[in-house]
């Protein structure tokens, strides 16, 4: 192949041409934003099943009866200690073999809502101890002044613990979605064709592996930049003086 | 104003233990209508505790609680109906953080007490107005004083219409210049003939506003009665010891 200096030259020459040439073909781009939704679709998805059930499951973990508490600790361990990765595979095989078995066609899913449930899941885990900890940081004291005002259990979760655990919770939260985010790739084990698929066949296919991989990791960089940027505005918006999402400034003055 | 011969709150035989101390070893007393009741002692001697009793925000382990007709210590009540009719102070004021002083106020009688928001933010303003503090409605907790903070929290307290107030040491966390905004508002409460029972340690408030005062210690009532009593001629040698020591520390009782 390297007969010559003015070979190898003309060759990577046209290479990059080519390559750049490729930025320009609508197709290309075409695929990659189709990755880019089914991106972007996966992970809101998730992120909304793992919020429901993460809060779910830190309430649970703090409030909830000596049973229902060991159940939701043995949940958050068990969803963190699997690979997401097995669980994906595991989780879309197992349907797939019951549904063959008993004949249950209502348990053949698209694999993008088998996807959906195994993230979610997986997500929740994560997130709940998000929201745990963001539980915790409120002094009891609030909890027992709402009692005090005649309000039951349930009313000071939602009116007092609530409001206040969501608004600390979204610095963690932001680094769950910018996690989540890139481990979405992931389902490529079970055929779902999102962003880095896309890349990863027109790379096949062009064999500009390099030019199509720097522009996947662009995307996803934009995706992150994005979101996490979304959320600090949400945490500005909706904080509260002394208590989230202002506290930046109150710390810049001391140190 | 003059205090009724109604009995507002009662309380028997009242026991709590925590583990093996035992902290309220069987205390009773009545409150009348209209009634500002001072309870006095040291530190750590079940004050706070009989207190978180009469609401149930700690159970007693024995002993019946009436308020008015009703014993509040039966199983078959709902407490949080009962607690609606009594107001908490507490010493560390507890304000929602993340709500504004207004909706503090308004919180409770919206959700608990099922007022439109509209008459909700009429009675919070009321309340607001009442404790000298309208003007704040729209500021956070974090950005009010300690006094601020504390006046927000009765007027929480005061909107819901309660039949008693109690307080637990709600000067406590206070610093001293901002201890008199706070007993201001619980004295014009006394006069305007509000049923309260204060747990406190400014004993010039004790001897000036109230119309009864106990000394309580190690989970007994030592001694009640009228403030001239207990303050200038105390019966139980362990209140005037007490006493002796506060005046020591306070430059004399007011």
């Amino acid at each position: 192949m390297r007969s010559g200096g003015r070979a190898l030259v003309s060759f990577e020459g046209g290479c990059r041409i080519e390559g750049l040439e490729l930025l320009k073909n609508w197709d290309v781009w075409k695929q990659l934003l189709q990755g880019t939704l089914v991106t972007v679709e996966l992970t809101v998805s998730l992120l909304a099943v793992g919020l429901v059930l993460g809060v779910l499951v830190a309430l649970g973990q703090v409030y909830g009866p000596r049973p229902l508490a060991i159940l939701c600790f043995g949940y958050e361990r068990f969803f963190r200690a699997m690979p997401i990765v097995v669980l994906l595979v595991v989780v879309n095989y197992g349907l797939v073999f019951v549904a063959n078995t008993y004949q249950w066609d209502w348990l053949r899913w698209p694999p993008f809502a088998v996807a959906v449930l195994v993230f979610g899941l997986h997500s929740s885990a994560y997130q709940s101890q998000i929201f745990r900890g963001a539980i915790l940081a409120i002094k009891p004291g609030q909890l027992l002044a709402a009692r005090a005002l005649g309000m039951t259990r349930l009313q000071t979760m939602r009116y007092i613990v609530l409001p206040q655990a969501l608004r600390l919770a979204i610095p963690g939260w932001s680094n769950e979605y910018s996690g989540v985010l890139k481990d979405t790739s992931f389902v490529f084990a079970i055929g779902v064709t999102e962003l880095f698929r896309q890349g990863w066949q027109i790379a096949q296919r062009t064999r500009e592996f390099f030019l199509i991989f720097i522009t996947v990791a662009l995307i996803y960089l934009m995706l992150t930049y994005l979101g996490t940027g979304l959320l600090e505005l949400v945490e500005r918006v909706w904080g509260v003086p002394g208590l989230a999402g202002q506290r930046r400034e109150e710390h810049g003055r001391v140190v | 104003m003059a205090v009724s011969s109604e009995i507002v709150l009662r309380v028997e035989d009242l026991h709590k233990r925590y583990g093996n101390e035992e902290v309220l070893k069987g205390v009773s007393f009545t409150v009348r209508q209209g009634e500002a009741l001072a309870i006095i002692g040291p530190s750590g001697t079940g004050k706070s505790t009989l207190l978180r009793c009469i609401n149930r925000l700690t159970e007693p382990d024995r002993g019946r609680i009436f308020l008015e007709e009703t014993e509040i210590t039966s199983a078959h009540i709902d407490i949080n109906k009962i607690r609606q009719q009594i107001g908490f102070v507490f010493q560390d004021f507890n304000l929602f953080a993340h709500l504004t002083a207004l909706d503090n106020v308004r919180l409770g009688l919206m959700k608990v007490k099922g007022l439109s928001k509209r008459e909700a933010t009429e009675r919070a303003m009321h309340e607001l107005a009442r404790v000298g503090l309208a003007e704040k409605a729209h500021a956070y907790p974090a950005q009010l004083s300690g006094g601020q903070q504390q006046r927000v929290s009765i007027a929480r307290a005061l909107a819901m219409d309660p039949k008693v107030m109690l307080f637990d040491e709600p000067t406590s966390a206070l610093d001293p210049e901002l201890i008199g905004e706070v007993l201001q508002v619980m004295q014009e409460l006394a006069e305007e003939g509000m049923t309260m029972i204060v747990v406190t340690h400014e004993m010039g408030f004790a001897r000036s506003v109230c119309d009864e005062v106990i000394f309580m210690e190690k989970g007994v009532i030592v001694e009640q009665g009228p403030p001239e009593q207990v303050f200038l001629n105390p019966q139980q040698p362990r209140t005037r010891q007490f006493l002796s020591k506060i005046s020591e520390l306070y430059g004399g009782v007011r």
